[in-house]
């Protein structure tokens, strides 16, 4: 029974191999975007962790200074003397082959264990230690060639672009002897061993940590791409469930039949159960085959774009892992039961001898219309009060979703009543026909147009952030890269002659002063600044207080971004301590897009005061003549090219960052909208073959067939025109939330927005023709159906 | 005894109220009997005839074929009841659309364990069907399509056939081709036979008529 059955159940798709492949090709878009943007997640992830089970960082407890970059060895020496079980990690960036290479060095002898090559085994301890290698994976080895005195050994397990050998070759190449960036501290220590603040007052413990400081930093990132899949698979899912609800509309005869001749409804439940599975299943491994070339030819920009914003160093390629195509194949079964619910609840449901002829895709009830109403409304509502009373990121998509998914639902019911007034509105007989023959069309094509829906609004919401970050960015950028030239020098006596050279031939000279801190409990950065002309004159303030830059000179008040302003709770009049006993009135908060962490600004006096050891090595250099400065600069100091940047170059490269950063949630934004569009076209296909017992009768009554596949064409572009419509307002919504509250939530900054209605027209224009496209081929089909097939529809026989 | 119906009543709900369609029916079929259920449209007759076939259920009463009582079985008792020992000829053929002629000759039987493919060639080809079977019922006329649906119940070798206006949508001269077919085949099968006609000339072909009017046996 079981086979005679399923041979039965397979012989529609093989008679109706197009609605297979609509089902199939849903399924497969669905999860190519979902299993895409989870493969490149999956990826970096992966790297964070190579990078953090390499060198320790989140296993371990870690001593770090308390200001500055550097341990001094003998501090090491001191606590191992002490009893602490500790081991030393010195890092650096080595220029090799044209890219930077991050160099850890560690001593394979005080690491706690599972650390390093050694751990790994990749090499005995005794060879370690008397070859001193350069372990490294295949492309980073590949650039470290000749650019490194010591042998290099190729380790996959290594983080890209990172290099790891012992501390002492570490610090020869990195020129810093006597210098460690950190120590490690391993988890068993010793009783009865004297306090970290009496060997070494100048170091602060950092507790282990449950992922690496890479990945907690990249995880907003990434929890947006994974929005982006989410909202992909959710346009996916609606092709699926209204190509699987098409389907087994269509079958509604042949289950009839089935049952009628013996099949028990249970078992008949049970192998379209089973059927789906199976679909599910092939549908799933296509797209995950499709999202893995998604994900190859996205995982470049993603790289470039960690590595951009928060010097993330991720592998640009892509490896097969098993953990995202099982979530792949699992996404696109639980998609496919979530679609199919309610088909086979309806199949369940449905009377034996209920009537076998399609209802043209579901004829909305006045039930299902209610419930779909209050469902509409509850869920605006609701993300009404998230709106108004939320807060954090995860209530930011918990308000994502109410809004996307309640106007998801409110669409058909807006665009009926649209149809409604144009009817009442319509005089001639053929328009009157067309506008009451659309509205019956719509709940065929209510899933389709909902998935436009979404993919119009996530392009409008999209589109609208990129371009007012672009814009604000801009402004940002030309205010904080005032100076002309920026210029590196290689000691502190080339720094001190430079600013003399400097003084009397430009207008103002500033001191980059930096050292990495920790400030209201957050890691940050606190900069001194050469207060002058330049930071008075380009430097606007999000908030301050009266005689801001005056406070600052003076050193009796600190500027703080944006960043650390909202993660630290504190703004214009707080106090912030600097420094121990050093603690000052927040005189401003200064806008700082693209940073992941806190800054604060002191004045260069103050700053001075504060770290003595931290000497400028760099400066920016304001100037009319950037040519002639630049070269009496190279005759002067005989300083290399690459030490003097121009702000030209500074502002193509930080711009260049940041498109790199959209390139993603471009390309995710197209193929959305491209599996808009085929969900238009496959709806309109299969609805094509039901819709001839409708036409007919307009065909009988004196209409060609050219003019009623015209007409097919006019519908869908009406009606992708009324999704638009609504698309505009959503997207403008959807904006918002990001703008305003999931990028405050995840990155720390809040953007100004801006709208842009020449890229709205443009999208919709895009979505017309994307409409016009889908609509060709069923208008076509349809303009062409013999006349015997619509004469079928009067015959008695039929 | 075939089958044994006693005191069956339904009603259908109504706007307001409850309509009842059948108002208490006893009624016996032996085997290899032919009869007609005729009556005015509205009377009951399909019902009755979807009730005896396990296709719909009975508000009370019973009906009990070959000893077992199907009102009482839940929906895979009466699907078995159906698969083995009823064989359904529709007005509207149900034929599965995507199985050609031989699939669909073959189907029930299949489903009920009872497949001969020389019995099924046999039926198909005593019904004229025999350079037919490769075809899909979508290129076959109405009156085809029945032999197809006609073959397909006797090839189940059920004990009782039930027929609603098998001919109901062919022209005459088919109809009574396709009717003297039927009659032959169930002959030889010995399997009795319930029609709905509204046919009197063939009603008066049966071996016995039952006219049902307002719900009740006349």
């Amino acid at each position: 029974m079981i086979a005679t059955g399923l041979s039965a159940l397979w012989s529609h798709w093989r008679r109706n191999p197009l609605q297979l492949f609509t089902l199939v090709a849903g399924l497969a878009l669905a999860t190519a975007l979902w299993s895409g943007v989870q493969a490149v997640n999956s990826e970096a992830r992966a790297s964070y962790d190579a990078a953090a089970a390499t060198l320790g960082e989140g296993q371990y407890d870690q001593l770090l200074p308390k200001a500055g970059e550097d341990i001094a060895q003998e501090t090491f020496i001191a606590l191992r003397r002490a009893g602490w079980l500790v081991g030393p990690v010195i890092e650096g960036q080595i220029g090799a082959a044209g890219a930077q290479v991050r160099l850890v060095g560690i001593d394979p002898l005080t690491a706690p264990g599972g650390l390093g090559p050694v751990a790994g085994g990749s090499i005995a301890l005794p060879d370690f230690l008397e070859d001193r290698p350069v372990f490294a994976n295949a492309a980073t080895a590949a650039k470290l060639e000749g650019f490194i005195d010591a042998p290099i050994v190729v380790e996959p397990s290594i983080a890209p672009d990172t290099a790891i050998t012992d501390v002492f070759v570490a610090q020869r190449v990195l020129d810093a002897q006597g210098s460690l960036s950190r120590l490690i501290v391993a988890t068993e220590q010793p009783m009865g061993r004297p306090p970290l603040e009496r060997i070494a007052p100048a170091l602060t413990r950092r507790p282990a940590q449950g992922g690496s400081d890479v990945g907690r930093l990249t995880d907003s990132f990434h929890l947006n791409l994974t929005a982006f899949g989410l909202l992909s698979f959710a346009v996916g899912i609606f092709i699926v469930h209204g190509a699987i609800g098409l389907a087994f509309e269509q079958r509604r005869g042949m289950v009839r039949t089935l049952r009628a001749l013996g099949m028990p409804l249970r078992s008949l439940i049970a192998l379209m159960a089973a059927e789906l599975l199976v679909l599910a299943l092939i549908g799933g491994a296509i797209g995950v085959c499709l999202g893995y070339l998604v994900a190859a030819s996205l995982l470049p920009d993603v790289a470039a774009t960690l590595k951009g914003l928060y010097g993330a160093q991720v592998s640009g390629t892509l490896q097969l892992r098993p953990a995202w195509w099982l979530s792949g194949l699992a996404i696109s079964v639980l998609g496919t039961g979530i679609a199919a619910t309610g088909a086979l609840a309806s199949v369940a449901r449905m009377p034996l001898l209920a009537s076998a002829r399609p209802r043209a895709w579901a004829t909305s009830r006045g039930v299902m219309r209610q419930v779909q109403m209050t469902a509409s409304i509850g869920l605006l509502g609701l993300a009404g009060i998230l709106a108004a009373f939320g807060n954090g990121l995860v209530m930011g998509f918990g308000l994502l979703a109410c809004l996307l998914i309640g106007a998801a639902l409110a669409l058909p019911l807006l665009l009926d009543g649209a149809l409604r007034l144009a009817a009442s509105l319509a005089r001639g007989v053929t328009a009157q026909w067309f506008w009451a023959d659309t509205r019956q069309q719509l709940s065929g094509l209510s899933l389709a147009l909902m998935a436009l829906l979404l993919a119009m609004a996530a392009n409008v919401g999209v589109s609208t952030m990129v371009s007012s970050f672009r814009l604000t960015f801009t402004g940002f950028l030309d205010q904080r890269l005032a100076s002309e030239l920026y210029v590196s020098t290689e000691s502190i006596e080339q720094a001190r002659a430079l600013e003399a050279f400097a003084a009397t031939r430009t207008s103002e000279v500033l001191p980059l002063l930096s050292v990495e801190s920790e400030l209201a409990g957050l890691p940050a950065e606190l900069y001194g600044a050469r207060i002058g002309a330049t930071y008075r004159e380009n430097w606007s303030l999000l908030a301050s207080s009266p005689q801001v830059w005056d406070l600052v000179a003076a050193g009796d008040a600190v500027l703080v971004n944006e960043q650390l302003a909202r993660r630290a709770g504190i703004w214009v009049g707080d106090a912030l301590t600097v420094a121990p006993e050093t603690t000052l009135p927040i005189a401003g908060v200064f806008g700082d897009y693209g940073n992941p962490i806190g800054q604060a600004i002191v004045s260069e006096p103050l700053f001075a005061q504060l770290h003595p050891q931290v000497r400028a090595t760099r400066f920016g250099l304001r100037t009319d003549d950037a040519g002639s400065l630049r070269v009496a600069l190279t005759a002067e100091f005989g300083l290399p090219a690459q030490s003097i940047t121009d702000q030209a170059q500074i502002k193509a490269f930080s711009l260049g960052v940041f498109e790199r950063t959209f390139t993603v949630t471009a390309a995710l934004n197209v193929l959305t909208l491209t599996v808009a569009g085929f969900a238009i076209f496959m709806s309109l296909l299969t609805l094509a073959g039901m819709r001839v017992p409708q036409l007919a009768p307009a065909w009988a009554l004196g209409m060609t067939r050219r003019r009623l596949g015209q007409l097919e064409l006019i519908r869908a572009v009406v009606l992708a025109a009324l999704t638009a419509a609504c698309a505009l307002p959503l997207g403008l919504a959807l904006a918002w939330v990001l703008l305003t509250v999931v990028n405050v939530e995840a990155f720390g900054w809040r953007l100004p927005m801006y709208v842009f209605p020449r890229d709205y027209a443009v999208l919709g224009l895009f979505a017309l023709g994307a409409a016009v496209l889908a609509a060709a081929w069923p208008a076509r089909k349809m303009s062409r159906t013999p006349p015997a097939d619509l004469l079928k529809v009067f015959a008695n026989e039929r | 005894m075939l089958l044994h119906v006693t005191d069956l009543k339904k009603s259908y709900a109504g706007a307001d109220e409850f309509i009842p369609v059948l108002r208490g029916i006893d009624m016996e079929v032996t085997s290899g009997e032919t009869m007609a259920l005729t009556g005015e449209s509205g009377s009951g007759k399909s019902t009755l005839l979807h009730l005896i076939g396990g296709l719909d259920t009975a508000d009370s009463g019973s009906i009990v074929m070959n000893g077992q009582d199907i009102s009482s079985m839940d929906d895979a008792g009466r699907a078995a009841v159906r698969r083995h020992s009823v064989g359904i000829i529709f007005q509207q053929f149900n034929l599965i659309p995507s199985l050609d002629v031989s699939a669909n000759i073959a189907f029930q039987a299949r489903l009920a364990g009872v497949y001969n493919s020389a019995k099924a060639d046999e039926l198909a080809a005593a019904l004229g069907l025999g350079d037919q079977l490769r075809k899909y019922p979508e290129q076959l006329s109405g009156g085809q399509q029945q032999r197809v649906a006609i073959a397909r119940a006797l090839a189940a070798k059920p004990r009782l056939i039930l027929a609603d206006e098998p001919t109901g949508n062919l022209d005459e001269a088919t109809a009574a081709e396709v009717m003297a077919q039927m009659l032959a085949l169930v002959a030889q099968t010995g399997a009795a036979l319930v029609m709905v006609t509204h046919s009197p000339r063939l009603a008066g072909q049966m071996g016995r008529q039952l006219h049902l009017s307002k719900g009740l046996l006349a």
